[in-house]
């Protein structure tokens, strides 16, 4: 009653095509971007940014770009946690050699190196489907965290093996390392996923999202209707190791500050995004904070009630967490097999219908 | 060069002709030196009994099996091997025997995508939409939407193309194929598992197609009464080679042909 398009009449193609066609969905995103923006900022303290705000920002966009390849084109790919270690070190070497250079440049070169090495990982997708591409993507993990582990260069010979990112400044006010101040680190970050959520959304509407989805669906009649596989399948690759490049990159410069390959771009933060969006929903832009935010929150929130709620020794809450969140896992796959975005799309059906069941 | 059918349509010079197309599947002889011609603005039948080649034929066409043997000329060109996109940018449009929908992009989505031949703005724009992408978007959807209203689809245009029934399904797929605007149309069985009523409306499409846009049609249809009513000319193939060829008058009374597949009831 409250959430309906009755009367909402749209007059113009354009109006009809927009990101959000339904007024009150309109209405509650604005809203939602202003108090990100605007009201956030001022609140933010050390504990919110890097335990809650930061991590679920930085594997959103992950959850995003991995999205954009196994959602909407098909292609399932377990590197992941590689080529977010590739956006990191590229990260780190651009910020080294370049210390005048701004971080938003920084950040979007990053995701632009690891396009580039999504793309050539991105080339057995042409003969393999599947769950033997997602096997065939599991090289890059392997390969690329080896690469950075093997080669000195990448972490400049550094004695512990480990890269730290280098303070660097935005208009003056420190970004990176132990003196940034919460609120610019987190509107960073939010600039950057909520700017790529709108360009994702943007290409996902018009021909290129369409050529990827038509490959995703059934890739014999994309070919007969004249998209060409080898370009659908390579720019998919390469846009969504753009977003993961950048992730990564946002998680090691400003998130983490330090970062060595093994732990933290291992195979399981491959399985970690691939859960997210398994969760949130494949294939919807929505489902990829949804699922990003199930599973960067959720031990947030379990460990804050179980710890500080009840009282229970940390150890045991660890343990109990897991559980929960294994049995969460389950039980929002079953009750919709199509991620938390779906259950939210039946919902607003619901919602334009009620109090009527029909 | 043309020349007028009894109903007043014109029917030029030869848009694709098939000249002794041989195509085998290493032992199992698919095709044996076939060749025929489609002429421009007609309606150019193939049936054959199962087995016979029709569907290999189409393929060939389309450019997903490439012949042993024998050329193809589309437009009075010879044509080189080709992959099937390449084939659809050259202006051959085509609807599959089971359906080829794209199941979960709604009705829209999936005849917009019928025009991506003929979209070209590139990244950069598709990212900022506002601007030359979104302005590509709305003249497509125009063409897009005359496609809609012509095959009377406007209820379900926003539903997702994998929860409607059968018959719809197969009007969404002829659609995504005339919204490429292509020159020439191959509909593999349009017919296929439908009622009366709804081969009824699919013909009546067909010929409004090949009537109002001009489009030359190839079909491959096993219901008889339909290929004999719709089609100017029928090539009739039998294990891979050619029977007859002719107008369905000349078809129906060749020996061959009633022998191999029509059969004495139908005579």
């Amino acid at each position: 009653m409250f959430y309906r398009e009755a009367g909402d009449f749209k007059t113009s193609y354009s109006s009809d095509q927009q990101t959000f066609p339904i007024r009150l969905d309109r209405h509650m995103v604005w809203g939602i971007l202003a108090i990100a923006f605007f009201v956030v900022p001022f609140f933010i303290n050390d504990y919110w940014e890097k335990s809650v705000l930061l991590p679920f920002l930085v594997w959103a966009m992950a959850a995003l770009g991995l999205n954009i390849l196994t959602g909407f084109c098909g292609q399932v790919s377990l590197g992941s946690g590689g080529f977010m270690a590739v956006g990191a070190y590229a990260c780190y070497k651009l910020m080294v050699a370049f210390p005048w250079m701004n971080m938003f440049i920084v950040v979007i070169l990053a995701g632009l190196i690891t396009a580039v090495v999504g793309m050539i990982f991105g080339l057995p997708s042409l003969r393999i489907k599947g769950f033997y591409l997602a096997v065939a993507t599991l090289a890059s993990q392997f390969f690329l965290v080896w690469l950075f582990n093997k080669v000195p260069w990448f972490y400049n010979n550094s004695a512990s093996g480990m890269i730290v990112a280098p303070e660097r400044t935005f208009f003056g006010i420190p970004l990176t390392g132990a003196e940034s101040p919460s609120w610019i680190t987190y509107l960073f970050c939010l600039t950057l996923v909520v700017v790529f959520a709108f360009i994702a959304h943007n290409l996902i509407r018009g021909r290129i999202g369409r050529s990827w989805m038509a490959i995703r669906d059934m890739d014999i009649a994309a070919e007969i209707i004249g998209v060409p596989p080898l370009k659908a399948k390579l720019s998919a690759f390469a846009i969504s190791s753009f977003y993961i490049g950048m992730s990564g990159a946002m998680m090691f410069a400003i998130y983490l500050g330090t970062a060595e390959p093994t732990e933290a771009f291992g195979i399981s933060k491959s399985f970690l995004v691939l859960f997210m969006i398994i969760i949130g929903g494949l294939g919807s832009i929505l489902g990829s904070f949804l699922g990003a935010a199930f599973l960067t929150l959720m031990p947030v929130l379990l460990k804050n009630v179980m710890v500080n709620g009840f009282g229970w020794p940390a150890d045991l809450a660890a343990h109990i967490e897991l559980l929960l969140i294994g049995a969460l896992i389950m039980f929002f796959l079953i009750v919709e097999p199509h991620g938390l975005a779906q259950l939210w799309r039946v919902t607003k059906e619901k919602l334009r219908l009620w109090p009527f069941p029909h | 060069m043309a020349e007028s059918t009894q109903d007043g349509r014109k029917i030029g010079g030869t848009l694709l002709e098939v000249k002794n197309i041989s195509l085998s599947f290493g032992g199992v002889k698919a095709l044996t030196d076939i060749s025929f011609d489609i002429k421009e603005g007609e309606i150019r039948a193939i049936i054959g009994p199962n087995g016979a080649g029709k569907s290999s034929m189409l393929n060939v066409i389309s450019g997903f099996y490439h012949p042993q043997q024998g050329e193809v000329w589309f437009r009075g060109q010879k044509r080189g091997s080709m992959r099937p996109y390449e084939v659809a940018r050259q202006g051959i449009a085509r609807t599959f025997q089971n359906i080829a929908l794209f199941k979960g992009m709604s009705t829209l989505d999936n005849l917009m995508t019928g025009r991506i031949t003929q979209m070209h703005t590139n990244l950069f724009w598709q990212a900022i939409w506002k601007g030359p992408a979104e302005r590509e978007e709305i003249a497509h959807r125009e063409r897009v939407e005359h496609i809609i209203d012509f095959l009377g689809i406007q209820a379900i245009r926003k539903t997702p193309v994998g929860r409607l029934p059968y018959g719809l399904q197969k009007r969404v797929e002829l659609g995504r194929a005339l919204a490429a605007e292509a020159k020439l149309l191959l509909l593999d069985e349009p017919m296929a598992g439908m009622n009366l009523e709804e081969k009824e409306d699919m013909c009546r499409f067909i010929l409004d197609v090949n009537d109002e846009f001009g489009t030359t049609i190839a079909l491959i249809e096993h219901d008889m009464g339909v290929v004999m009513d719709l089609s100017d000319r029928v090539v009739v193939l039998d294990y891979g080679r050619k029977l007859a060829d002719g107008t369905p008058a000349e078809v129906r009374s060749d020996p061959e042909v009633i022998k191999a597949y029509l059969g004495g009831a139908h005579a």
